[in-house]
């Protein structure tokens, strides 16, 4: 791609056919950037502007009146917070235990000579495929005491098989030679993980611990299923309850709410925005990188 | 003792001789191993077997209070049941449609976008535009289709505020049952079409330059290469992609389709999943919706092996 641009520099003059294509591309990416920016756009407007605006026909892409008491409502809620407080701790707890479980398993698989590997990947690549589904895995959380219990954002989504195979692919790369001088030298598995394929495999466990945090800030469907003690609740599962309804738990004993609804749910899906927009340029090239590590063949 | 195996197992290493040695003997050697392995394979067998037990429950009337040692087998009952259950007709026939439509369009837009990206030789607007279209990916389907009701509203929609500037009628794209699949097929490519494109771009980085460049002294115009080389290129990648995308048809997803689904819509937007947390989880009919869910999966993973056994033949690129 850089190569062709330097070409592209050396020809002097466009012809048609350049425009076409260029005019084409440009107008293709461009209307997609909008369509991704309108709706942010309008959100952050009916977000912040007073309910007279809100309720008017029309555009409403920049605010014309500002009105924070969207916001002063939810961030008066304790509910929210409380359930924004649960989301964090989840994340955390919830991708630290993945990264350190997905290395655990996938250091020993790496090994291209341990007995019954093949019968144990097979065993863990069949999980992708099929599932007990919704029922099955409801009665289990049930009979095994996770119900109403907070372990259970932590626990059952753990382990997946994908991200177990990309890193153990990404250490089945690292030259043996390292390992086994380590090795002679006296050091246990425990030790060559932790002080030499873990800090060798950064990159790749930068980027599964991304996606795993990704999955744990997004994450509503386990509180709707397994969890039904308020004070467990989780921001998106919160932030959905307040789309759907207008208001938080709070909110229904005070009858004296003057706020547009609309504003207060945009208000809310904004607050639950900001962490993952915020973050989001910073490691974005994170992400990329472990797709392009995950397109290698397992 | 510890020392002794570990010279062992170095020497073993260039002498891979495993198969005849005993199980008994193969787990001392390796010990070290398989008890850092161990945790792992106890989840997988909790949380992805234990569940595939449960689906005996399918084949019985269960009753939590009896379990499921105590309640009875009834057979195929729940089974035959379903497939004269008006309701699980519907929820099939809507999954389908709405998955070959996801299909039909979802499938060539991040294609045509990474072909339209890569054309683009401003390397700071490029970099720009494609972080732009990764984000949506980023958000949880709470978030996204809040944003969609709020940006597709009637009134407040620029969409619609166009419409009624041309004289036409708002459309209620939410609620209303014609618009209610392309909505869905929309936001979709919305959330998706940016992340998607960036294997394509990857795979299309990796054509080798020199091809390009001699193309363009045989005179080759930027419309020709794309056609001959660009395209080309992409033919093993996207018969990998069309084959997997083809064995997923039955996967609708849940997430997507319960945040959207209003009573109105339920005609024709409610799938498997939204049908079985209907049925399984709000109604408790907990044997009837695993027959269901169980059906789906046995459908599913036989097209998803059908699609892995012809990937494989066509490429060495598969994924087992």
């Amino acid at each position: 791609m850089k190569d062709t641009s330097r070409v592209e520099k050396n020809k002097i003059k466009k012809n048609t056919e350049d425009w076409v294509i260029d005019i084409i591309s440009y107008f293709v990416v461009i209307l997609l950037a909008i369509t991704i920016i309108l709706p942010f756009l309008q959100v952050i407007t009916i977000s912040v502007s007073p309910s007279r605006v809100v309720n008017s026909f029309g555009f409403h892409l920049y605010p014309k009146e500002f009105d924070f008491s969207g916001y002063k409502t939810i961030l008066q809620a304790p509910s929210f917070w409380k359930s924004y407080g649960n989301t964090v701790l989840r994340t955390v707890i919830g991708t630290s235990l993945s990264i350190l479980i997905t290395a655990m398993t996938a250091y020993p698989l790496s090994h291209v000579h341990l007995p019954y590997r093949r019968g144990i990947m097979k065993f863990i690549v069949f999980t992708m495929y099929f599932s007990g589904g919704m029922i099955p895995f409801y009665l289990l959380i049930k009979a095994i005491g996770l119900y109403n219990n907070f372990l259970v954002y932590i626990i059952p989504g753990m382990l997946s098989a994908y991200n177990l195979i990309i890193v153990r692919n990404y250490y089945m790369n690292i030259p043996d030679t390292l390992e086994e001088s380590a090795r002679i030298d006296g050091a246990g598995n425990w030790r060559i993980l932790f002080q030499i394929m873990m800090p060798l495999s950064k990159p790749v466990l930068a980027t599964v611990s991304l996606w795993v945090a990704v999955y744990h800030w997004n994450a509503w469907t386990d509180n709707m299923l397994y969890v039904t003690k308020k004070e467990l609740f989780v921001v998106q599962y919160v932030l959905q309850t307040i789309l759907k309804s207008g208001k938080t738990q709070d909110m229904e004993m005070t009858t004296d709410v003057v706020v547009h609804t609309e504003t207060m749910k945009m208000a809310a899906l904004i607050l639950t925005l900001i962490p993952i927009v915020c973050v989001y340029p910073f490691i974005q090239k994170y992400f990329v990188k472990g797709i392009m590590v995950g397109s290698v063949k397992g | 003792m510890k020392q002794e195996n570990q010279g062992k197992r170095i020497r073993k290493k260039n002498h891979p001789t495993e198969k005849r040695r005993s199980f008994g003997k193969n787990i001392t050697l390796y010990r070290d191993d398989y008890i850092m392995l161990l945790p792992g394979l106890i989840y997988f067998l909790i949380f992805a077997y234990a569940p595939l037990w449960g689906l005996i429950i399918a084949f019985q009337d269960y009753y939590p209070l009896k379990g499921i040692f105590g309640s009875q087998f009834v057979g195929l009952k729940h089974f035959k049941k379903l497939f004269t259950d008006p309701f699980f007709a519907r929820v099939f026939k809507n999954t389908i449609i709405i998955s070959v439509y996801k299909f039909i369009f979802g499938f060539p837009a991040p294609i045509l976008l990474a072909l339209c990206i890569n054309e683009i030789k401003a390397m700071r607007f490029k970099k720009t535009m494609q972080s732009i279209s990764y984000l949506p990916h980023f958000l949880s389907w709470v978030v996204v289709s809040g944003i969609m009701v709020e940006f597709l509203s009637p009134s407040r929609g620029p969409i619609n505020v166009l419409i009624k500037a041309l004289g036409m009628d708002p459309i209620f794209f939410i609620a209303d049952k014609r618009y209610f699949r392309g909505m869905l097929v929309m936001t979709d490519m919305w959330k998706s079409i940016g992340w998607g494109s960036i294997i394509y771009l990857s795979s299309i980085a990796s054509v080798d330059q020199e091809i390009y460049e001699a193309a363009m002294i045989d005179g080759a115009g930027r419309f020709k290469r794309i056609i001959h080389i660009t395209l080309p290129a992409l033919v093993p990648l996207l018969t990998i992609m069309l084959i997997m995308e083809s064995g997923k048809l039955l996967n609708d997803s849940f997430q997507q389709v319960y945040n959207f689904l209003t009573p109105t819509t339920e005609e024709v937007g409610d799938v498997i999943s939204t049908f079985v947390y209907r049925k399984g989880i709000l109604q408790m009919n907990y044997s009837f919706s695993t027959a269901v869910n169980l059906t789906k999966n046995i459908i599913s993973f036989v097209m998803v092996v059908i699609a892995n056994t012809i990937a494989n033949r066509v490429n060495e690129y598969a994924l087992w």
